[in-house]
């Protein structure tokens, strides 16, 4: 039964996936590829792809991907719950006991240490993104003369825009795809 | 803790508008919620946005739908948390169901290429902003414990690659011992 496969698949995905999108990627491969053999390599690959080229959490693109070409739409409903039960689970205790214990003085004395590494990691995230879209590699691979000019302006005047008139973050976002696509397809790079 | 039905509608719409529009992984969703959440619409403190990061990092499954999970919880009980959760895995459900069926297309179109390439750089302009807030309330504190563990915490994560959950329990560690020698300093306002 196909889709039994695919709920028990994805239960364990949510459950083992800690720490992002990332962590979740060898996680699905192990259960779809190599243990149930639901897809080849290639197809996996081609997953990847596509679930990074799209908006959303990479391990609810790839339980849509994955259900959707083994088993349409009732394949799409299955994998992404079964991928969010674990979270759905683990989460709701722990924001029970958040909520129930934060107003405590030495809980937050504890959150307090905590919140200056959140805004690290943060920061970190962004330092990523930032050089990924500079340069396209990552920080130890990256030659500073192969610096893209045309992402460098698009990121000062979106931050510009951001931090002197407010702006939408998502106009942001999207705008920023948009007017650098113009740009690249007037200097014929496209 | 009250509960809130009245604001059932806005939540899932603004789940899922920033599902919809979130490229690049978990924490650009964060920057995201802490704009919508923390600086727009008020609902939330800032300081509660970045315990929430904490905890949904900390758990297994996709971080948006962890944060989901929590925010949810926090304005409207169980069923808050169903809404958001159901706003934040909607769009990416639609999107690539669609994709699925022609992503050969998709993937080696030139354009969506570049746009994802520069919408990079407007990503990375959103978390900075959201960032320098962040970061300047930090420094706000005065204290050094906590401006040296932000600085630490960053070069952790995003220079020697420690993994996130790792950073976070440290510092929890540290908050503890913080508590414990807060105890024994007599008169110091927690």
């Amino acid at each position: 039964m196909i889709l039994l496969k695919l709920f028990f698949a994805f239960i364990q995905v949510g459950l083992f996936s800690v720490g992002g999108g990332y962590a979740a990627i060898p996680l699905i491969q192990e259960q779809i590829v190599n243990i149930y053999g639901l897809m080849t390599l290639e197809e996996f690959s081609d997953l990847i792809t596509v679930a990074e080229m799209t908006p959303g959490p990479i391990s609810i693109n790839s339980a849509t991907f994955v259900g959707m070409r083994l088993a349409g739409v009732p394949g799409v409903l299955i994998c992404s719950i079964g991928c969010i039960i674990p979270s759905f689970c683990i989460c709701l205790i722990l924001a029970h006991f958040y909520y129930k214990y934060r107003s405590v003085n030495g809980v937050q004395v504890v959150l307090g240490a905590m919140r200056p590494a959140v805004v690290a990691l943060i920061a970190s995230a962004g330092a990523s993104i930032l050089v990924l879209g500079l340069f396209q590699t990552e920080l130890k691979e990256v030659v500073l003369s192969n610096i893209r000019v045309v992402e460098l302006g698009i990121f000062a005047v979106a931050l510009f825009l951001l931090r002197k008139f407010k702006m939408n973050a998502i106009t942001i976002i999207l705008g920023s795809g948009v007017v650098g696509t113009i740009i690249y397809t007037l200097m014929g790079a496209v | 803790m009250k509960k809130d039905y009245s604001k059932l509608g806005k939540l899932f719409k603004t789940m899922f508008v920033l599902s919809a529009c979130t490229f690049g992984g978990g924490f650009v969703i964060v920057s995201l919620m802490k704009k919508k959440f923390v600086d727009e619409l008020k609902w939330f403190e800032e300081d509660e946005m970045l315990d929430v990061t904490a905890i949904t990092q900390s758990s297994p499954g996709p971080l948006p739908v962890n944060a989901s999970v929590i925010i949810g919880y926090r304005m409207a009980g169980i069923v808050g948390s169903l809404t958001a959760i159901l706003g934040t895995i909607l769009p990416p459900m639609i999107i690539i169901s669609v994709i699925s069926l022609f992503y050969e297309q998709f993937r080696t179109n030139p354009y969506i290429s570049v746009a994802l390439q520069v919408m990079r750089a407007g990503v990375a302009a959103v978390i900075f902003d959201v960032v320098i807030n962040l970061a300047g309330n930090v420094l706000k504190t005065r204290r050094f414990l906590y401006i040296a563990m932000m600085i630490i915490a960053f070069v952790a994560t995003y220079i020697l690659d420690v993994s996130a959950m790792i950073v976070i329990l440290s510092c929890l560690g540290i908050g503890l011992i913080d508590l414990v020698l807060a105890g024994k300093k007599k008169g110091r306002v927690v």
